[in-house]
């Protein structure tokens, strides 16, 4: 190997600040795109966040003097036709966004860890029947198992996040388990073996570090599919239930009723949603380069 | 399909003994089956495992556990692959010595930089937080020979360490472990499929040929006097410098047997030079000759002892 003179000499004097700080400026440094999608997914975090504050009306404000009044300094996106000021429920929207998705990723990516690593790991009988599960449970399509589950349960944001938290971690729990069957053959994990781990501490210390880039790319690419997805329920009227702003829903109700008369209606919630998705998903690609310490120092 | 069929060894403390045999020959499996960590779907049919006066094979896995990279401890083949990338050196020459000694992590790692000072490793204290890209193919193999002597073995495998090395790493990564090992008084299994190694590092000798030993001894007599056909092969395909040095060098004609076809008799039968209707009939045993030595070969009892 020719990787021996990784120790740069300009990584030397950096070495007294914090960890997180060194990887952020290499994140800009290296990676400016998945440093913008940072940014950009950071903002609309604190706007979901600060929502409460930021907000200049009640989501639920009417006014009726002021129907569907395009973008004014009054009503910074505009009105729908009760009023009610988007920006404020665009807000509250990102909120809502990003409840769902990072519950929902988070859900997702613990099922595929659990099932991905023992099932990767153990092999055997255990592997070939979870991944037959998981075969079986993959031949529904995503929507028509939503579809099924939401009118059974009935809608409301926790059956979404546990429905959409099941469905991606079932999924994605097949990525987990290749990535573990690939690193549960090096000789590293038989080295650990070799001085007497347990197979408790193997896949926590051994296993569990090395899937993590993989494990990292699917909670990002997740949280942004899993926005998409509470989008695509709120749009059918199956996700979180009006009259809470969710950007699907915004553009399923006032979008596309009023898409002549008030496109900002549409634009707002589809623009958004867009650029958080795209955040995530570029966001996830930098990191997934940057966590892997193979790749640091080159 | 038998990867290693009646093989009996045996090392003392201080000493070092070599296996010897080409790829597929079951050297490997050989060693994996002491500490148990044959693969799936292997496994040990039966046998012994006498170590410190307790049977390997008897324990529990608790127990097992406990003797791996505690008083047994192995080194692999590749130096490269055999470090997991993701953790620091400190950390992985640490984990036997918090998982057997039940170390703090700060102590842990203060006797793991003691631990790479005496595998040689310049400027352990600062290469602690350092990850193994970050170390040559001969480092990385020192970092191995560190974690495996953590916690003192009695008994350490070296799995062909020096096969992935260049020469003159492979001479320095040698004398390492001979000087450790020597200077603690604990056994040393050598897997090498290099004679000159062996020559020159080993005790006693055992030559593996078809899953088998086929013949054992000191490593001076064995060099001087081999017996056994395929040793007798073995030690003329190595070139000399000495002596006649310009002709072909000498090489044993056939292929390597195969593991799940063997052949009913003497697994190099087919590729001996004097072979003999009785070597088809069944396996010769290794049998005993004088106090050291021993060999599996019909013909070679024949002979006139020298």
């Amino acid at each position: 190997m020719t990787t021996v003179a990784a120790a740069a000499p300009d990584a030397l004097p950096v070495r007294d600040q914090p960890r997180w700080w060194r990887f952020t400026v290499r994140l800009f440094r290296t990676k400016p795109l998945g440093a913008a999608g940072a940014v950009v997914f950071v903002i609309f975090l604190f706007a979901g966040i600060f929502a409460g504050v930021l907000a200049p009306y009640g989501i639920n404000e009417t006014d009726l003097a002021h129907r569907l009044e395009p973008p004014s300094r009054q009503f910074l996106l505009g009105t729908d036709h009760l009023g009610r000021d988007l920006f404020s429920r665009v807000l509250m929207g990102a909120r809502l966004s990003m409840i769902v998705g990072f519950c929902a990723a988070a859900l997702a990516t613990v099922v595929s860890i659990l099932i991905g690593v023992l099932s990767g790991y153990l092999g055997g009988w255990f592997d070939m029947l979870t991944q037959r599960l998981v075969d079986a449970w993959m031949t529904f399509p995503d929507l028509v198992l939503l579809i099924v589950i939401v009118s059974v349960v009935g809608p409301g944001i926790t059956q979404i996040v546990i429905i959409l938290g099941l469905l991606y971690g079932i999924a994605g729990s097949r990525i987990v388990r290749g990535a573990v069957t690939s690193v549960r053959e090096h000789v590293y994990t038989h080295a650990a073996q070799s001085v007497g781990a347990g197979t408790f501490h193997i896949l926590r210390r051994h296993i569990l570090p090395n899937v993590m880039p993989v494990v990292i790319v699917l909670f990002t690419t997740r949280v942004g599919a899993v926005i998409l997805s509470e989008a695509a329920l709120s749009f059918l009227g199956l996700g979180v239930p009006p009259p809470a702003p969710t950007w699907g829903g915004m553009l399923s109700g006032d979008g596309r009723t009023y898409l002549y008369l008030g496109p900002w209606l549409a634009l707002a919630p589809g623009i958004c949603l867009t650029v958080v998705v795209y955040a995530a998903n570029v966001f996830g690609d930098a990191l997934r380069d940057l966590l892997d310490p193979r790749m640091r120092g080159t | 399909m038998r990867a290693v069929n009646s093989v009996s060894l045996e090392v003392a403390a201080g000493e070092t003994l070599a296996i010897v045999g080409e790829s597929g020959s079951g050297k490997s499996v050989t060693a994996l089956s002491i500490l148990r960590l044959i693969p799936e779907p292997g496994r040990i049919e039966n046998g012994r495992i006498q170590f410190e006066g307790r049977d390997l094979l008897a324990l529990d896995e608790t127990g097992i556990r406990a003797v791996r990279g505690n008083r047994i401890a192995m080194i692999f083949q590749e130096p490269m692959s055999s470090l997991n990338p993701v953790l620091t050196i400190g950390r992985q020459v640490a984990e036997p010595l918090r998982l057997h000694r039940r170390l703090k992590r700060r102590e842990a790692l203060d006797q793991a930089v003691d631990l790479l000072r005496s595998v040689a490793i310049p400027d352990a204290e600062k290469r602690l937080g350092d990850y193994p890209h970050q170390f040559s193919g001969g480092m990385r193999q020192r970092v191995m020979i560190a974690m495996a002597l953590a916690c003192h073995p009695r008994l350490l495998i070296a799995d062909e360490p020096t096969t992935a090395l260049d020469v003159t790493v492979q001479a320095q990564i040698l004398e390492l472990l001979k000087e450790r090992t020597r200077e603690t008084d604990s056994a040393l299994i050598l897997i090498t499929h290099d004679l000159g190694v062996v020559a020159r590092y080993a005790d006693r000798v055992a030559v593996m040929y078809g899953g088998r030993i086929v013949e054992s001894g000191p490593a001076g007599a064995l060099y001087a006097d081999p017996r056994h056909p395929y040793t007798q092969g073995l030690l003329r395909s190595v070139p000399r410098l000495e002596g006649d040095t310009g002709g072909r060098l000498a090489s044993i004609e056939g292929q390597p047997p195969d593991l799940s076809a063997l052949p009913v008799g003497c697994a190099f039968e087919p590729r001996c030079p004097n072979a003999h209707e009785r070597c088809l009939e069944a396996p010769p045993p290794l049998v005993a000759h004088g106090a050291a030595r021993a060999w599996a070969c019909y013909r070679a009892e024949e002979e006139p002892a020298a």
